[in-house]
Order: C-alpha cells, then structure tokens, then sequence
C-alpha cells in the first residue's frame, strides 16, 4: 500500500465487483512482445529518504543567496515577498488545473484578468494574453504572429543583442516556419544598427530593450525603421518597466518577454513566465490562452476562458498557437508580487536597481583599461558589460574571494564580446558592490 | 464552495487600490540616486506606471486568499478530467523544489558550483529511461505541446539530412488538439486519419498512406484519448519504419501503463512525457507544467541543446551537438517541475509506480462498469485509465454533457473533460487517476446516478445548473461577443 | 427547420439568392444551429474572387469555427456590416437579416439544391 495511492486496499473488492481475479486481466489488451518485467528502479523510498537524497543533491550547488551575486543574463535576483509564496502555496491555486469550469475556477481565472491588466499597465499596451512558457517561446509567438500577418512576407529582422537563447530559439523555429532570419548587428554603442535596415519584405522588426548588453534601445528609432513590419520588443529584466518608457508608449505591435524579475526565484532557470501584449487589431491572431470578463446566469460579474476558437483544442491545425498548458501559477506569482510592490515599490525598485548598477559602475570606471567598460557612453537600466579576455577564469578567482561577480559572456555565446556581464538590483548591498570593487583591484 | 458571505465576493485587485496604502517595503537605498537625465536616454524615462494599485499586505492576503476560497481543487476532491491525470500532489515535492540549493541557483553560474542541479537532471533523465524504454530524454520542453513541437522538429531534421522532403504528418481524428497543431508549427501538413468503429487506428488506412512516400511521422497517443489501447502499435510502428516514417508518440496516457509496458518496445521514435500528468507535478490552475521528450537512438543526434552529460564522475552541458536542432527555449527547463518530479519517482520506486498503473486502470474500469446502467458507453472496447461516456441517453429530455457536467459541480465535484475527444458527440471523459479510493469514485457514482435520475423526472435543474457554486452558469457568448480582457476604471461594471 | 423555397442550398450548408448576376449568400438555419450562438463572422474582402466551393469566410461561435464556401463564384460587391457589431443575426435570422455577402456572380455550380433536396440532404445527415 502506498501513501500516494489510498485504493490499494479496496483491490480485491474493485475486482469482485468487476468480475475479474487479478488486476493482470484488465491489461490483457497490452501484447505481451510490448511487456516489460521490473523497472530498474529503486524500490520505494521514505519521505525521509527522499529528502535526505535531493537534499544531498541540492547541497551540491552554490547558491546566489550565500555570497553577494552579481548574475544577471536573463534571470534577475529580485525581493521575493514572503507573502508571494504563502499565496502560491495555497492548494486552491497550485492543485487545480486550467479553469475549463469557470463556475468553480473563479480564484484562478480573477487572478489571471489581473495579471493581463498588470501586463498591459507595464507595457502600455491594450491587451495581453495569460502566460507564455518563457521569453525566447514568447519572442518566437510574436514573430510567427507578424508571419501570420504578412503571409506574403518571409523575412524577420532581429538584432543580434538579443539574449542569445531567445535568438537561437528564433532560430530554432523559423527554419520549420519557413522564415528567413536577418539579423543586424549592434554598433559601437551597444545598441542594434538600425541604419540601412529594409522593412519592405519583412514580417516583424525584434529588438530586446534593455538589450543582453544592458543596453537601453532606442525604441523611437526602431518603430521608425520597422516601416510596415511589426514592431517587437522583447523584455528580459521585467522591473525595467518601472522606469523604462515601454514599446506601447512608441507604438510597437508587440511587447513581449519574461516577468521572471518581479519576485520569481531563479530555480536554475525555470519555470519562469512568459508574456505576450499586442494591439486590439491583433486580437485573433494572439497565441495564448485569454480570460475575459462576462457575467453569470444571475448578473454576476464573473471570468472565463475567451476566443477560444484561435486556440489549439478547437482551430487545431490552423491555431494560432499549440500552446495548451502555460504558466498560469507563476503568472499568479507575478501578479502577488505586482500587488504587494503596487505603483510606487515598482518605481522604487526599479530606480534601486538602476542606482546601485550606476553606483557600481562609477567604482569601476576607475579600474580603466584593465577591465574597461563595453560601452561606457550608452544607458543601461541595471546590468553592464566589462571587456576581459579570460572571463571565465577572472570569476573563478572572484568566486574564491567569495563573490559570484557576473556572467562570462563566452557562456552565453561565442559572438558576444568576451567579458563579464553585472547585473545589480535592489538585492545588492552598498556594501557588496564596495566589496566587488576592491575585489577587483585586487586581483586585476 | 459557495461564497459565504457577500463580503467574500471579491473585487478586483485595482477596485481595492486605496491611495497611499503600502504593502511592500525596501531596505533603504544606500547609494545616491543618480540624475536620470544623465543616466538615461531622454525619452527613455517614465513616471510612476500609471493604473498600477496601492494596497496594504493585509489587503493583499485577504484578496488572494478569498479568490482562493472560490477554486476547486484536487486536494479538494476527485478530479475527473479525462486525459489530464489530476492525481495528488505530493507536498514533499513542494518542499524540496524549494530548497534553496534548487531554488535560488541561477542557471549561468559555472558548473562546477551547480553540480547537484546537473546531477538532478541526468538522475531524473535516466529514470525516465528506465521507465519508457528509450535511448534519451531532452528535458527542455516546457509542456506536452512544446515536446510534441520538439519532438517533431527533430524529425523534420532527421529527414532533411536524410534528403528528404516529406510533408505529411498522419494523426487520428481522436488526436488532442495540440498533435495538428504542433505538426503545423514544426513545418508539416496534416492528414486526418479515421478511427475505426472500435475506435482504434486503421492499420489499412496506415498502409494506404504510407504508399504516398510522403509520409514523415504518424502522431498516436498511447492508448488512445478513448482509453483504448492500440492493439496494432508494434505493426503500425514496423510499417512506418520500413516506409522510412517515424513514430511520434504523445505521453498524455502514460499513466495507464507505466511499470507494465514501455514506448520504447512499442516502436516509438519519440515520445513527450507530462510530468504534470503521470509524475505528479501540480498543474497550477493552467501550468507550469514539462513535457520532456524520449527518443530512439534514430533520433538521438537532434536532440537539442544543451544536453546533461556525465564524464569522469562531472556532470556538464554538452552544446557540441552538431545535427542538433538547436534551442527550443531559454536555458536548461522547468527546473523546479523537474526536482518534483524526481522527487515523486524516488517515492513511488519501482514497486509503486507499478502499482500506480494498476490503480489508474483498475479505478477507471471501476467506474466504467459503475455508471454503465446510467450514461451510455460511447465504445465498447476495453480501456484502461480513462473511460469515455456521452450524453446520448440524456439527449431526449433535451440534456446535454455540459448540463450534466454543470450539475456535477452542485454535487462538490470537478467535472470530467467534455466535448472531448471529437470523435465522440457529446463526450464526457473520465479519468480518475492513481490517487483515488474507493469511497470517493463511490461518492462519484451516486452523485452521477443521482444527476442521471434528474435528467429524466428534472431536466430543467441540469440546464440551469450549477445552482451551488460561486457563481451560477457564465455566459461565454457575451464574453467573446463583448470583449473585456482587462480591468479598466470605466468599463468594469459590477 | 426554416427552408425557404426561392433560395437554392450547397452541400456545405450554404444558401445563395439569385437575383440578376448578384447573389446574395448566407448560411443555413441548420447551419447556425450547429454552430450554437455565433460572436465573429470574417467575409472575404470587398473586391476579393471567390471560387464556387472554396473557403471564403468563417463563422464563428464560443466553440467551433466554421468555415464558410462559397456558393457561386464571383465577386464580393459588399458585406453584411451589421454582423460586426451584431454577430447574432445570423442566428436569429439566417436567411434574412443575417445574410453574409453579395457576391456579382460569374458562375452557378449546376449542383446546387432546391428547397425540396436540401430538406432531404439534411435529413440524411442526421438533422431535422
């Protein structure tokens, strides 16, 4: 008898009441070439047991709460309110599923309306759908959607500072779709050449802003160049929203990207949270899942899964997507955090973080050519690239001072200029960032 | 789970915005602030976001615990959805996915300090192996539809460096909606097969297509969306085989047959897992789930990267796969589905998951058999973990699955899957899963039975139900007719 | 079921009212039926061709999408522009104020039903 499967004591009742002498009868329809004997497993374990082995395994890592953590590259430390995960925690949210019965979903569903509406406050733009799985899944939507668009057009201009996973699952994706990937490079400013770019035969213009340099785009600039194609701006480090003007302020067609900075742990990566926000006039064509508003057979104000029809249970070949399972649960953990934080902790934060990096970045600029700063004229919001030829090895030496000081560009991809990229936030000390300084000239 | 009290109706979250309310605070900021003019570009800069609320954490808590209060849930209750698996959450798997050596280690700190994580992944990729019998698993994909796009772009690569240009995916008219869709998106054309009259694939059919030489892949869900196992897999496998065609497998039945057979001996080439379905991982009101994909050593140089591997007794990310398909997504996977996931597996062992199997098949026939005298079968095949009903003996008062599900919800529990699959009109698909006992499918029977009873001598109580629930039956045509997806101050009416 | 005896029916649950070269089209009273309480119709653009047949426009209700074919070829000389803000037309009157498109035609497919055969067509495919 297991503890996860309280029938196995009504067995042999179940198979009197079927007829049946053993449970091996109901299986009769698998062949026996298709049968296997024991799996190679382990036997079952002991709560216990299994705590003391993944705990083992978790015990394995270094975290980036037991030393000052200057990672940044697509998954920011930010404050996670304790209130986040009690709110997570509860059974009524993370035991249910997708609210297919609204009558009975309303937490669920009320919750997601709210996070639509914080993403379309963010990005100042009219709707937004329920979640994505992540940013590069969330880009690639936007650029199928611009294909859908312009059937007639075949070619993607994308910048090269785009995160590089979000670039190469572009890449991924549209060799089956049949699009053609322009990608334009970035300038001596860090920010993506956009002179001599020819939106005529393209679907949609991509930048991300802030780029994976750090680097604020200049979304008035891309809007204009995008022409006729659509405007996509992709957002990594989300609390950027908080004090960045957003692509719905120049007009751009899409804003999409990952929420993961409001609050969600880095959880090596994942499970994080797309978002995807458009102009009504895209409507149908949105992937995703929406929730709308509507009332119930009493007048009820109530909420419920809309416009399914673009939705793969229903247009199944022609969607607009095959997504079915999102990220509901994180998407209601970006809409605690967004509720706890409210219209000044989003501004707070936000300029936190932009004024420890500048503060970070001043102390640097004094270590000059020895690791000087990529682009030292451009505005970043919170994280900044310094130039090193062994990056990788310079934070193995800062790592044993006891600080995880950036990302080495050459993780991330070999195109990217070598060095380290820092990212700071609300998280880091004025302390620590004195300390990495020092660090620095210590080692350099 | 009826609102108690009319003060529990409540607004939404930008309704209860009180001017000046707090609910988070930050440490003092210990450095200047620098002039945003110098630092950012001009038109750079915005103001405080306009709209967002301002609420206390007391207001937070009570806004969110009272949503809560008005969600159905599986540590509530039996949870029938057909091909979901709405089995119990384990909560030792909420503890350990929150461990801080998983939860706060970020993906891009150097391998050496994340060992555990990468230890975690390959141990969970082995086990997964063991259980379905393939030659590898890429646990990138995010959900089932991810790993079916995944597992069908590898196949488009396969035969693109074969030189081969075949355009036809085969997928029965049983299929999830996802199977066409993710085919379409991986760059193919669909061609609907129809199921039998045992609603099982046509291996003729099958044949017939393959003659074409256009034939890529046959998606086929393992046993079907009916429950049906598909006695022919094997052959339909050789023959896809020896026509140069690849078998997809969708997981999403899994838990029908875990312990007792294995893709890997059925032909599969590729197969998605849902970790959110058989390996307990909780769905979330909608996700986060993870779909990893296990393939046959044919498909095993396309996987995409980066791929865990382990040499010298040191996990690390292999990114040097050249036929590889490249990336489907940011980093490595939902790392935290993952740890549950693991987790569940260690607990169950090879004995429990096992006897998992049994109890989701013997559960499910339990009742097949239980509500036959009360709601017709729609195919007389023998299933497994799931079972299909329709609504064809209720249709003469005028009462369909909808209304039948409606009312179930009076009855405190969660509706089975309705209108699904399309082969079957009027469906309802039931799938009680592992975690059930007796006492509880019992209580679902009489609570159906009871609903059958009142389709004959009420039927208007059915087709204005739910009477019970929070809110009464919604109208989604006004919904889709007069779209409001978002909170506005004006239009938002109570 | 409704089933008025001037109009001329396609297999696809399609009606067409011939007056001079201009048809105007719609959908069926079965057809609407079917589909349950319609919230979008999208018809092929003023000017566009239309090929007897061939897709030219959907319907759509809170479940299902349905295609719309084309009766007759030709051209769309206009649409019904009160189905954008009343989609529900359609199912309150299929056959009149719920009409789709007119369409300048070039051609009439010889197989399209009277009133008498489309009754028995949808008869046989399980209707009433």
């Amino acid at each position: 008898m297991h503890r996860y499967q309280p029938g196995t004591g009504d067995r042999q009742r179940i198979l009197e009441f079927l007829g049946l002498g053993s449970v091996e009868e109901l299986f009769t329809p698998i062949p026996q070439e298709l049968r296997i004997g024991e799996l190679p497993l382990p036997s079952a374990m002991a709560e216990e047991e299994v705590r003391r082995i993944l705990g083992e395994m978790a015990k394995r890592n270094v975290t980036a709460e037991e030393m000052p953590s200057f990672l940044g590259a697509g998954v920011y430390r930010h404050v996670v309110p304790a209130v986040m995960d009690a709110v997570l925690s509860r059974a009524e949210f993370f035991t249910a599923y997708t609210p297919y019965q609204p009558e009975v979903s309303q937490g669920t569903l009320q919750a997601i309306f709210e996070f639509q509406t914080y993403v379309c406050l963010l990005t100042e733009m009219p709707i937004a759908n329920a979640s994505l799985y992540d940013g590069a899944t969330a880009t690639v939507e936007a650029v199928l959607m611009a294909a859908r668009l312009r059937p007639d057009k075949r070619r993607v201009l994308v910048s090269r500072a785009l995160h590089p996973h979000s670039l190469a699952t572009l890449r991924t994706y549209a060799a089956a779709a049949g699009l053609e990937l322009l990608e334009l490079p970035w300038g001596e400013d860090g920010r993506t050449q956009l002179d001599g770019v020819r939106p005529d035969e393209a679907v949609a213009l991509v930048v991300q802003s802030p780029n994976v340099f750090g680097v604020v785009e200049d979304l008035p600039g891309v809007k204009a160049a995008a022409g006729e194609a659509l405007a996509v701006q992709v957002v990594s480090e989300a609390t950027s929203l908080g004090l960045l003007a957003p692509g719905g302020r120049f007009g751009f067609d899409v804003v999409c990207g990952d929420m993961q900075a409001f609050g969600l742990p880095a959880s090596f990566g994942g499970p994080h949270v797309g978002f995807f926000a458009t102009r009504k006039e895209y409507l149908r064509q949105m992937p995703g899942r929406l929730v709308g508003e509507t009332v119930d057979a009493d007048g009820q104000r109530a909420y419920v899964l809309t416009l399914s029809t673009r939705e793969q249970h229903i247009r199944r070949a022609k969607a607009t997507s095959n997504i079915c399972t999102n990220h509901s649960l994180m998407a209601l953990a970006v809409t605690v955090v967004l509720s706890l934080l409210g219209k000044r902790g989003v501004r707070e934060l936000a300029l936190a973080s932009h004024a420890k990096a500048e503060y970070l970045k001043g102390l640097l600029r004094e270590l000059g050519d020895k690791l000087p700063l990529a682009f030292p004229q451009s505005s970043t919001y919170n994280e900044f690239l310094l130039l090193h030829p062994e990056p990788e090895r310079l934070l193995a030496t800062l790592a044993q001072e006891g600080i995880l000081a950036g990302v080495a560009t050459p993780r991330l991809a070999s195109y990217l200029p070598a060095g380290i990229l820092v990212a700071v936030t609300e998280k880091n000390t004025r302390e620590e960032c004195d300390r990495l300084a020092a660090a620095l000239r210590r080692v350099l | 789970m009826k609102a108690r009290t009319l003060r529990q109706r409540e607004k939404l979250v930008f309704e209860r915005s009180k001017p000046g309310a707090v609910g988070y605070q930050l440490p003092k900021l210990d450095v200047p602030l620098p002039d945003l003019q110098a630092t950012l570009p001009p038109t750079g800069v915005r103001e405080e976001v306009a709209g967002l609320p301002e609420l206390s954490e007391v207001d937070v808590v009570r806004h969110f615990h009272r949503l809560s209060q008005w969600n159905y849930s599986v540590d509530e209750g039996l949870y029938p959805l057909g091909s979901c698996t709405m089995k119990y959450n384990p909560r030792i798997n909420e503890e350990l996915a929150r461990l801080p050596g998983f939860a706060q280690v970020h993906p891009l700190q150097p391998e050496e300090q994340v060992q555990g994580a990468l230890q975690l992944m390959w141990e969970l990729e082995q086990a997964l192996l063991a259980i379905t019998g393939m030659a590898r698993v890429t646990l990138q994909p995010a959900a089932g539809a991810h790993g079916e796009l995944t597992g069908m772009l590898m196949i488009r690569k396969a035969l693109q460096e074969r030189g081969e240009a075949r355009r036809t995916v085969l997928i029965p008219d049983s299929a999830h909606g996802t199977n066409p869709a993710s085919a379409v998106f991986a760059g193919f054309t669909v061609k609907e097969l129809a199921s039998t009259s045992a609603g099982t694939l046509d291996l003729a059919a099958l044949e017939r297509e393959l003659a074409s030489g256009d034939v890529a892949a046959l998606m086929i869900t393992v046993p079907n969306t009916l429950g049906v196992f598909e006695p022919e897999i094997r052959r339909a496998a050789d023959l896809l085989h020896e026509k140069g065609a690849f078998l997809y497998m969708d997981g999403a039945n899994l838990n029908a047959f875990v312990g007792i057979a294995s893709p890997g001996k059925m032909g599969a080439d590729a197969l998605h897992i849902n970790l959110h379905k058989t390996f307990s991982t909780p769905h979330g009101g909608g996700g986060p789930g993870a779909g990893p994909v296990a393939v046959s050593s044919r498909l095993e140089p396309y996987l995409p990267v980066p791929v865990v591997e382990k040499r010298d007794g040191k996990f690390f990310l292999d990114e040097n796969r050249p036929s590889s398909i490249g990336r489907v997504r940011s980093f490595y996977g939902n790392f935290g589905m993952l740890v549950r996931a693991m987790a569940y597996i260690l607990s169950l062992g090879r004995d429990g998951l096992r006897a998992m199997a049994e109890a989701a098949v013997l559960n499910a026939n339990y009742l097949r058999k239980a509500l036959s005298p009360y709601y017709h079968l729609a195919y007389e095949s023998p299933t497994l973990h799931e079972v299909v009903f329709d609504d064809a003996w209720q249709k003469s008062a005028g009462v369909n699955n909808m209304d039948i599900a409606k009312r179930l919800l009076d009855y405190g529990f969660h509706a089975p899957t309705v209108s699904f699959p399309l082969v079957v009109h009027g469906a309802l698909m039931v799938e009680p899963t592992d975690s059930e006992s007796l006492e509880e499918l019992e209580a679902f029977v009489q609570a159906m039975a009871a609903i059958a009873q009142e389709a004959k001598e009420n039927p208007e109580l059915l087709k204005t139900a739910p009477h019970t629930t929070p809110v009464r039956r919604l109208d989604e045509v006004r919904a889709a007719r007069r779209l409001v997806l978002r909170y506005e101050p004006q239009s938002s009416g109570e | 079921m409704a089933r008025p005896e001037n109009l001329k029916y396609s297999k696809t649950h399609e009606w067409v009212l011939l007056e001079g070269d201009v048809a105007t089209v719609g959908i069926t009273d079965y057809a609407q039926e079917q589909l349950g309480d319609v919230v979008m119709v999208e018809i092929a653009k003023v000017g566009s061709q239309v090929t007897a047949g061939q897709e030219m426009g959907t319907v759509e209700s809170v479940k299902a999408v349905s295609e719309v074919f084309a009766p007759v070829s030709g051209e769309v000389v206009e649409r019904n522009s009160e189905l954008e803000a009343h989609p529900e037309l359609v199912n309150q009157d299929p056959f009149g104020a719920g009409w789709l498109a007119k369409v300048k035609v070039s051609h009439v497919p010889a197989d399209l039903m009277d009133a008498a055969a489309y009754e028995k067509f949808v008869q046989e495919e399980g209707g009433h």
